[in-house]
Order: structure tokens, then sequence, then C-alpha cells
């Protein structure tokens, strides 16, 4: 019996430790397929998996469809924000009308925090994964960063994560530090305090602003990416003294562990956040990332349509 | 040892079994050229183990052993509720030609060993798949005999055969036949 009991993935917030641990232990055997001449097992013949977005991303969406299709379902992209939304149709609509075509998962990104939570509520029997919302969470994002420590570090327990950037507008920091957090982890958060948002302490991690000083000993780096599509606030003076004060060089980085590894949940913008060298150098694991990207896409999808008949699973 | 259970092979019976079994393998495939033993996850694992240490003492040559797990074959997800654990398949080696001896601990249905022939199908293309388990207790669903058997028992589909090996079950080794009373979550 497996250790997976959620009807929707919304978020990292609400999965235990075991439930996180079982999705990473799935992923594995999942990894194995990658590797395979046939890239393909019937496990999930006969299911359809949906992958709407409202907002743009060919890499995540990208990795959802090859997830399903690895693992024998059919993956439909639905384009939702050239056609219903333009003429006007709710959110409710969309789903509702999702759901009438059969399709048992929905994947769903959208650009408001929440609208997953909302979508989950207008089906029955559909089941969804939050595919990126807002500032809210990308948990799949985050499982993959676990993942991928884990497979470096042989544990997640008793390590020092440092993440680096926009916090404030980072789903991805926010499912990073959910994860984490149900982990033995010393969790660090470093940027510009515009870029930090007020309290995180709270969520048990360590506010820096200085990124040497924040980089001492630390066994992961993750950097954010630079959003620049979201930069028109001015939370930033400009992208160069951002970039002269939160660049990872090879420099900077000997002061982190001697074996640290560098996370980027991509796209870099090379000589912004990163510098290429780093991106490109041995500490650097984000290759790595993509391919567990895909991995533990089909260990979700996996987990929620094995248990789609059981009701009293929810 | 509760009273609805009752012992069919103890250790030394479990290990005599295994012995002939690892000797008629030798003799049906006239020596171990182009052979390999493949466990299914999880008690046909050690099992397989077990059968390439007899054959090596007989011929004194290693055959490879790979390990399966056939849950992305099942054919009964949607149906049992939950999805089962998966574990990793190791095969370090090609199958492509070689006479592959299929191991699990209990023939019952029969649908574990199609998901398992499938399973390889999707690995390579083996000259010949053979079938070896531990126990056949009948009630077959599918056209589906054991090359290999180290007893035939006859059971009710209300009883239960449990085998227990001290490589997974934490030292005990035994196989026994439980009646329905005791419900076994796998």
């Amino acid at each position: 019996m497996s250790g997976f009991h959620q009807r929707h993935l919304i978020g990292l917030e609400n999965l235990s430790r075991k439930e996180i641990e079982t999705i990473l232990d799935t992923a594995l055997p999942m990894r194995d397929i990658l590797q395979r001449d046939i890239k393909k097992v019937p496990s999930l013949r006969g299911k359809a998996i949906t992958t709407v977005f409202f907002e743009n991303s060919t890499r995540t969406r990208t990795s959802f469809e090859v997830a399903g299709k690895y693992l024998g379902a059919d993956v439909v992209n639905l384009n939702v924000a050239s056609s219903s939304v333009q003429k006007g149709e709710t959110l409710k609509d969309t789903v509702k009308n999702i759901e009438a075509m059969g399709f048992d998962i929905l994947v769903m990104r959208h650009e408001m925090s929440g609208a997953p939570v909302f979508a989950s509520q207008c089906m029955e029997k559909m089941r969804l994964i939050n595919a990126g919302d807002g500032a809210h969470e990308h948990p799949t994002q985050g499982l993959l960063d676990l993942l991928t420590i884990r497979e470096k570090k042989g544990t997640l327990d008793g390590l020092k994560v440092l993440i680096v950037g926009d916090i404030l507008n980072s789903r991805v920091a926010r499912s990073d530090i959910f994860g984490l957090s149900k982990f033995d982890c010393e969790i660090r958060v470093v940027g510009p305090s515009t870029l930090i948002p007020a309290e995180i302490e709270k969520m048990g991690v360590q506010v820096y602003h200085d990124l040497d000083e924040a980089l001492e000993g630390v066994d992961v780096v993750n950097m954010l990416r630079m959003q620049l599509e979201r930069q028109s606030g001015g939370l930033v003076p400009s992208l160069d003294e951002y970039s002269s004060l939160y660049i990872l060089t090879p420099e900077r980085l000997k002061r982190a562990a001697p074996d640290v590894m560098v996370m980027h949940p991509g796209p870099i913008n090379r000589g912004i956040e990163m510098a290429s060298s780093v991106a490109d150098g041995p500490y650097s694991v984000i290759t790595e990332q993509v391919t567990n990207g895909v991995a533990v896409r089909m260990a979700v999808l996996y987990l929620m349509l094995g248990g789609m008949e059981n009701e009293t699973l929810h | 040892m509760h009273e609805n259970e009752k012992v069919l092979l103890d250790q030394e019976a479990i290990k005599r079994a295994l012995t002939r079994m690892a000797h008629e393998i030798v003799e049906r495939n006239q020596g171990v050229r182009e052979l390999a033993l493949v466990g299914i996850h999880r008690r046909g694992v050690p099992l397989a183990e077990r059968l390439a240490q007899m054959i090596f003492d007989i011929e004194r040559v290693k055959v490879p052993v790979g390990r399966l797990d056939v849950t992305f074959y099942r054919d009964d997800l949607s149906r049992i509720g939950f999805s089962p654990v998966v574990r990793r398949t190791q095969i370090p080696f090609s199958i492509d030609g070689l006479r592959i001896v299929l191991v699990d601990d209990v023939a019952f249905t029969g649908r574990t060993i199609r998901a398992a022939m499938d399973a390889l199908m999707d690995l390579g293309r083996p000259q010949q798949i053979q079938l070896a388990v531990l126990i056949d207790r009948g009630h077959r669903e599918l056209p589906i005999r054991a090359d290999f058997v180290g007893k035939n028992i006859p059971t009710s589909r209300q009883e239960d055969v449990c085998v227990l090996l001290e490589e997974v079950d934490q030292g005990s080794e035994t196989v026994l036949l439980r009646s329905q009373q005791t419900h076994r979550m796998e």
C-alpha cells in the first residue's frame, strides 16, 4: 500500500514527510524508464490527462506531457489562453467542460495564486495537479528539487540549503521551503529586502541580505530565476545593480561547502543571477533537475491515478 | 502459529525443492549457456539469487541474475484502489537472445507472470522464457504453465499461500497455508 493519500496536489505545504518520501521513492523506477530503448510502460493505459496553462511555460508543460506519455496515458494540451478565456469563459466553466470530456487529471498553471484550489472545488471525479499558481506553490518543482538533493547528498536531513534571489515572487522558493521544512534542514534565503516577503522567518528560514555571508558552508545553493517579466514594480533599482550583488560566480561559490551543489529551476538568465562558468561548471546539477522533473511527475501521476476508484482515500 | 495456519514447507524442504529445481534448470537447458535468471519482486528476487548460487555449485558458472518489477504492467491498477509500491527493475545485461528463467514464489492466477512477460518483452527479445515457481497453487486464469515447480499444492480460493523468506521476512523461512480469517495486506 502506498503512502500517498491526496485527492489533488495543490502544494507541498499539506504533504507529510512520508508522502513526500513515497513520491521520491516512486520516482526512481520512473527515471529508469527514461534510460530504456522502449520508453513506454502501459501502467496508465486508457487514462486521459490534460495540461491547461493559463500562463506560458514550455518546460513544465512538456515535462508533464512526456511523463504522462511514458506511462501510457493519453495527454492533451489544451490551449485555453488563446480561446475560451479570450471569449470570456469563467474558470469554473472551463473546468467543468474539461471534466465533461472525460479527463482523469487536470494539470493546471495559473497566474493567480489559489486558482487551482478554486478549480479543484469545481470538479467531481477529476483530480488536479498544480503546475504553478502565482506566487503560491509549484509542488512538482519542489519535489524535483528534493529528489535532486537527495540523490546527490544521499539524504535530506542535516543539510544547509540556500535559496537566492526573488523570494517574494517565487512559487518555487515557497514549495522548496515547505518541502525542506518537513526534513531536518537549515534553510537560508538571501536577496534584497524588497524581494524578501515580510515575516518569512515564520516559515522556519533564516534571512540574509549579503550573498557572501549566506553562502558560508552551505551544501546546496538554489538560484532562483530573476523573473524579468515580474519586475515592473521597481523592486530593484536596476538589473545591473542586482546582478553585481547577487550573481553567483566561481569565486563566491568557494565559501560554500567543498561538495556544494548548484541548482536552478530554469530558464537561466546567464550573467544576471548566475555566471555561465557556474551554470556549466562541475557543481551544477541543472540538467539532472530536468530529468528528475519528468521522473517526479511520472511518480505523481502514477500515485494519483492508481487510487482513482477508491473513494475512501480522499 | 495460529490454528488456521498449516506449515507446507519448512526451511529444509524449501532448500531441497530449490536444489532439485536448480538441477532441472541446468538439465533442461543442457547447461547454462545463454541462460539468465530474472526474479520477480519481491520474493522472486531472493529465490532467483539462491537458484543462481545452487547452479554455480553444480556448474561452477555464474549465471546473470536480474530483478523485475511488474507493477507497471498489472491489469488491475484502477481496480485495487491504491497504487502499489513500485520497485526498481534492475537487469544489468542485455536479454536479447538469452533463455530467461522467470522466478517467483507462488504461481496462482497467472496474471503476474503475464505482466512479467510483457515487461521483459519491452526490455528486449529473449530467445525463450521459462518459468520457475516455488509453489504452484492452481486456479490459473490465463493459459500459463510453470516449467519448474518446487511443490504443487492444491488449494481452495479461500486459502492463502504465504511464502516467508529470510532475506525479506525478518529471518522467517517457511511456506504456510492460511485460511481466509487472517487477512493479509500485500
